[in-house]
């Protein structure tokens, strides 16, 4: 009966719908920043299936033509799609071979027409997408949600990362942040992702893009202390309890 | 059992309020510049007006992807336009593009509150007021938005507009100078910021006039 009636639901059989309604591998926050000689973003490499922590190598940002670096939150499988797309899109640019590229600007524009686009149509891209760039010297960050809202700002963060890293990056980020400056300030956001996020894998890369092109690290881990005094007696004050 | 699903609303509100104030010769188009997404502020350096000609700028707030899609729309007409009619739009002719571009999508609406301000075929100062479905009017002063509803009764109290039932029509635009309308803005937004979540962190006021478009900030509370 319940079946029965799901089929008869306001967006029509959901047997034979090929929209997108639930996520199902997905990725955690990206956070990332603007520093003196460029971009730097953060996201550690998990893929969860529910609470099931299935992949543990994925790698959630990636370089885009020349110019722009794309990280993503969300739905894996649908980053990988928008991944085609954008092949697709600089192969076509670099066809025309007449010296021009797309810039960071120029894709994201892309990305969030592709967002909308497809929001418009009830079948979203299950993604929060954060591109940055360098070209001629200008630096850019955006970020487009899954219903097309963007946005560009020295600082952006996906997700869990909207809660935990943007005050902190709103309270401790400057103009003209060295590198080390700059990586010091993104391991603080995701080591207090990894802590409060339970969906976070303590198993990141740390992504450069600066006018040369991008560098995206091998994978690495964040120390994390664990030893304060409260974790070695718990039930210290309240017997019974776990 | 039934299925747990993930909901999802093509829909999100970004915040923010727009003012616009008609006077004899200028216009002043005002937004605060913060997006934000529940209580989350997405960034405090967003501009939420756009020239669309000229004589004509549209000052949106509601849901930001379906503003910058509106906006986008309008400009490709307009350009059409004057590809077409060798000149720009006046206001009034953007204003009733806004109006049927905003009913086409009367059926799956363009989350948009706007508030269209510029100078008439006269050159005296006009807004429109608009709601999501693109019912409009032509008014000496309006605001739409998360504050819209603290500005409006203050500004009705400090304009004194006649009423729309008059016969013969009397004219809603304000005797105001340019300065002081400009200060009555500034004087909306600080007390809006103070009551409303959603409007703060910077104010963008636009000022049309005979002399071309010009541009001024403020700083608002960011709390």
């Amino acid at each position: 009966m319940d079946s029965k009636m799901q089929q008869h639901g306001l967006l029509g059989s959901e047997s034979d719908s090929q929209r997108t309604l639930y996520p199902y591998v997905t990725g955690t926050s990206v956070v990332a920043l603007k520093y003196k000689d460029g971009i730097l973003m953060a996201a550690d490499m998990g893929g969860s299936y529910g609470s099931t922590l299935r992949y543990k190598t994925v790698e959630r940002m990636k370089a885009i033509g020349k110019h722009s670096l794309l990280g993503a939150s969300g739905e894996i499988s649908d980053f990988q799609e928008i991944l085609r797309y954008l092949d697709e899109l600089i192969l076509y640019d670099n066809m025309w071979d007449d010296g021009n590229s797309l810039g960071p600007k120029e894709v994201h524009n892309y990305l969030t027409r592709v967002m909308y686009n497809r929001r418009n149509k009830f079948n979203p891209l299950w993604n929060s997408l954060v591109l940055g760039g360098v070209k001629n010297g200008q630096k850019y960050l955006g970020m487009v949600s899954m219903i097309g809202v963007n946005f560009e700002d020295n600082h952006v963060a996906t997700g869990f990362g909207n809660h935990l890293a943007r005050p902190i990056l709103r309270d401790e980020w400057h103009e003209n942040l060295s590198f080390e400056d700059g990586v010091k300030l993104l391991e603080k956001c995701m080591r207090v992702l990894l802590y409060r996020d339970r969906s976070a894998v303590n198993k990141l890369q740390i992504a450069k893009i600066t006018e040369e092109g991008v560098t995206i690290s091998p994978p690495y881990s964040l120390k994390t202390f664990w030893g304060f005094s409260a974790f070695h007696n718990p039930t210290v004050g309240a017997e019974g309890s776990w | 059992m039934a299925k747990q699903h993930a909901n999802w609303s093509p829909y999100d509100n970004n915040g923010g309020s727009c003012v616009a104030i008609a006077g004899a010769d200028y216009c002043v188009i005002a937004a605060d510049t913060r997006m934000s997404s529940g209580y989350n502020i997405l960034t405090r350096d967003y501009s939420k007006t756009c020239k669309l000609a000229d004589k004509a700028v549209l000052a949106s707030s509601g849901f930001q992807a379906d503003v910058k899609a509106l906006q986008k729309q309008l400009a490709a007409r307009h350009l059409i336009y004057q590809h077409q009619h060798n000149k720009q739009m006046s206001c009034p002719a953007m204003a009733q593009l806004l109006s049927n571009t905003l009913y086409y999508k009367r059926f799956f609406p363009y989350y948009a509150f706007n508030v269209l301000g510029g100078l008439d075929n006269e050159g005296k100062g006009c807004v429109f007021t608009y709601d999501a479905v693109g019912s409009y009017e032509r008014v000496g002063y309006s605001s739409q938005g998360s504050g819209s509803t603290l500005i409006i009764p203050f500004l009705d109290n400090q304009l004194k507009s006649p009423s729309p039932l008059l016969l013969p029509a009397q004219d809603a635009v304000t005797p105001l100078s340019e300065s002081e309308a400009v200060d009555l803005v500034k004087t909306c937004f600080a007390s809006a910021t103070e009551r409303d979540i959603y409007t703060g962190d910077r104010l963008e006021i636009v000022i049309l006039n005979a002399d071309g478009i010009r541009r001024e900030f403020m700083e608002l509370r960011k709390d």
